[in-house]
């Protein structure tokens, strides 16, 4: 591999304009993106005294702090499912979501230091983040499919909610939100890049696309005056299909799901354009 | 090899003065109705963000397996070349072709996660190098060794010491067999010992390895002796280029051998900054500042110092050093029993030589100030002048006597038999 490398000639100079995207690069740095997506999970809940049960722990709290709070307190209907398993129904796909955003687009700001000493391909960065929550994902739908088996065998409510055909759809999915992260992710990214405004700005900004969302009230409660915004919202289809897979309960259009593909995209090819834009002078900024 | 393996084009880099691009959202929103505002005409005045030229117009091309030492003050453009060449940053203008794959250490622990262990540590920063696992692989065990850090491969990174971090970075990024090692002045950090090491690797990587290095750094000595050429840069251009000892010299006399009052602005120094050395200036016996000096004859050292805050006690010093880094004499008031007691503000002293007692080369003075315990630096100005030593027709009766000599005179009788004294005089040079 060293002689093949020495083979090759690097030419440095100023790029203008939009640079194109070297995936051939990025494909050259997969240990890279391995040792990052190691380094990530060792990393998180190092000294921690409950370690890595917190990727369990986690989404199960939430699961119960929703539950308490919008299912008896605020008494939000749930589609007739036990509303344990329709908050972590739809804290699934948006966990995975949430997680993969926040990764993204603190990739500027947290390796600063590093993106100042050293050169990899920067794009190495955000994706070792989509595979890191990917990893998390896996841990929270085995915690899910623990709290499934339960109220399936030992409740009466047995009868209410069951897997869906469409579960073979996981995969694409998965993918689809991912895109969605990611995309959104680096457009934030490029930004706090630029402006440092926006590292403030992405946790309320996270939090009220949760609320836009249908993860703690299900879509078919919205009152028609609001449903363009939860409409609008990429996030709507993936949420909705997800706890229609898992549960049978709930569920996206063919049209919603269509429009959700195409923001995905739109968001993922700009975001991906922008970042690889900015990362150039990155360190001339910090 | 007939093409050279870093061909550096007339590359110029530039920066804005003041806050960079980082501007607030809202100023850039300002900034945007400001342009509104104007309809579109020419854009206004500007906004007083002044343009800075970090390096200009500098070409060079480096051969395979030279080792090229980069010279120059703070803010000459070193740092900014390296980030260049290691694709850190881009150039504003010309083009670099490198012909090979770069690895470059540019700060000690560079993608060091504190709480993974050396081990993970290593690979982490042997793939941020651009290596594969495989690879690095291959050279752990040599890497450990080199580094000696071995029964501490399992502890976390952050519970090891700043040299022992340092050993760890060098040694990944000198075993990777990189075409091309960059290395900044990092190794400043790691004991005496470990730096011999790291030079001895160094010209091993580029003798037998045919690899190439460029190496920046402050000490003259490491340059000399590790480098084959060196390139010295001034305020973003290149000024000279040559040999390393050429270079080294054209650096020291250039720098600061003037006969005058030499203003230490852009000197490189250290310490904690509660001192500042403001000026020097060398003067013979009559007071005039002078660069040349004979053998035998007194020098006074003229130095002005700023205490930013108070400092009891505190000690002053100059040490006298060759043009290689060799220390010839640290001279300290402490040595005087000198008691100044209680300072601040701006204080001028006059350190006298009585007798130069050094053979013909050229020494760098470089003054500095610790508090009274002499354990914290307050301020350390490296290079701040340079003086000639001569020799000259009132000493020792005209011999000849050069740097092949030795450094320091030690002044001699010579008694033979009956005990009478016998002028030194060697015939054969």
């Amino acid at each position: 591999m060293a002689n093949v490398a020495s083979n090759h000639e690097l030419v440095i100079r100023p790029t203008r304009g939009w640079s194109h995207l070297d995936l051939a690069e990025i494909w050259r740095y997969r240990d890279l993106l391995y040792l990052l997506v190691h380094r990530e999970l060792v990393v998180k809940y190092k000294q921690t005294i409950l370690g890595p049960a917190w990727f369990v722990l986690q989404p199960l709290l939430m699961t119960v702090v929703f539950a308490v709070i919008f299912g008896n307190v605020a008494k939000i209907p749930t589609d007739g499912l036990p509303p344990m398993l329709f908050y972590s129904g739809g804290l699934l796909g948006w966990n995975f979501f949430a997680q993969t955003f926040q990764g993204t687009s603190s990739t500027p700001v947290a390796n600063a230091s590093l993106f100042g000493k050293v050169y990899f391909p920067r794009l190495v960065v955000p994706l070792a983040a989509v595979i890191s929550s990917l990893l998390a994902f896996a841990i929270q739908l085995l915690t899910f499919l623990s709290l499934f088996a339960y109220f399936k065998i030992f409740t009466s409510t047995s009868s209410s909610f069951g897997l869906s055909r469409d579960i073979v759809l996981l995969a694409p999915l998965l993918v689809q939100i991912a895109a969605l992260s990611l995309g959104v992710g680096l457009w934030l990214a490029a930004l706090t890049a630029k402006y440092r405004d926006f590292t403030h700005l992405s946790s309320l900004f996270i939090q009220l696309w949760l609320y836009a969302t249908p993860v703690i009230y299900p879509l078919s409660q919205i009152p028609a005056r609001w449903r363009w915004v939860v409409l609008v919202n990429p996030m709507t289809a993936p949420v909705e299909t997800m706890r229609h897979m898992f549960l049978g309960q709930g569920g996206a259009t063919m049209s919603q799901s269509a429009f959700a593909v195409v923001t995905t995209l739109i968001l993922l090819l700009s975001g991906v354009l922008v970042f690889t834009k900015v990362e150039r002078t990155f360190v001339d900024r910090a | 090899m007939s093409r050279a393996i870093i061909e550096v084009e007339a590359i110029s880099k530039r920066y804005k003065l003041g806050q960079f691009d980082a501007r607030t959202l809202r100023e850039e929103l300002e900034h945007f109705f400001q342009r509104l505002r104007r309809n579109g005409r020419a854009p206004g005045p500007s906004t007083g963000r002044e343009e800075f030229w970090a390096l200009k117009d500098l070409s060079f091309s480096v051969e395979a397996g030279e080792v090229v030492g980069i010279i120059g003050r703070n803010g000459a453009g070193k740092s900014t070349l390296l980030k260049i060449l290691s694709r850190i940053t881009e150039p504003t203008q010309g083009q670099i072709r490198i012909r090979g794959r770069v690895a470059s250490l540019l700060e000690v622990g560079t993608g060091f996660h504190p709480d993974l262990t050396g081990r993970d540590n290593i690979y982490l920063n042997g793939t941020f190098l651009g290596m594969t696992k495989a690879e690095v692989k291959a050279k752990f065990d040599e890497i450990v060794a080199f580094a000696e850090t071995e029964p501490f491969l399992d502890t976390p990174v952050k519970r090891y010491s700043s040299g022992m971090q340092v050993r760890l970075a060098f040694a990944v990024a000198a075993h990777l067999q990189p075409d091309i090692l960059i290395v900044d002045e990092v190794l400043a950090v790691g004991d005496v010992f470990f730096q011999e090491k790291c030079i001895g690797k160094m010209s091993e990587v580029s003798r037998s390895g045919g690899r190439t290095v460029l190496f920046v750094s402050h000490d003259m000595g490491a340059i000399q002796s590790l480098c084959g050429s060196a390139i010295v840069l001034e305020k973003g251009y290149k000024t000279f280029e040559g040999s390393a000892e050429a270079a080294v010299r054209f650096y020291l006399r250039k720098s600061n051998c003037r006969a005058e009052t030499l203003v230490l602005d852009d000197c490189v120094r250290t310490g904690t900054g509660q001192a500042r050395v403001l000026s020097v200036v060398l003067e013979d016996e009559a007071g005039t500042p002078k660069t040349h000096f004979r053998m035998g004859e007194p020098l006074n050292i003229v130095l002005r110092t700023h205490f930013a805050t108070v400092v009891q006690n505190p000690i002053f010093g100059v040490n006298i050093v060759t043009e290689a880094g060799l220390l010839v004499a640290d001279c300290r008031s402490s040595h005087y029993g000198v008691n100044i007691g209680t300072t601040v503000g701006t204080v001028e002293y006059r350190v006298r030589i009585e007798s130069l007692s050094l053979y013909p080369r050229t020494y760098v003075v470089e003054p500095w100030v610790t508090d009274a315990s002499c354990l914290s630096t307050l301020d350390w100005v490296r290079g701040a002048a340079t003086f000639r030593v001569t020799s000259g027709p009132n000493f020792l009766a005209g011999a000849n006597v050069n740097a092949k000599h030795g450094i320091s005179f030690i002044p001699t009788s010579w008694t033979f038999g009956q005990a009478f004294p016998v002028r030194c005089s060697r015939g054969d040079d």
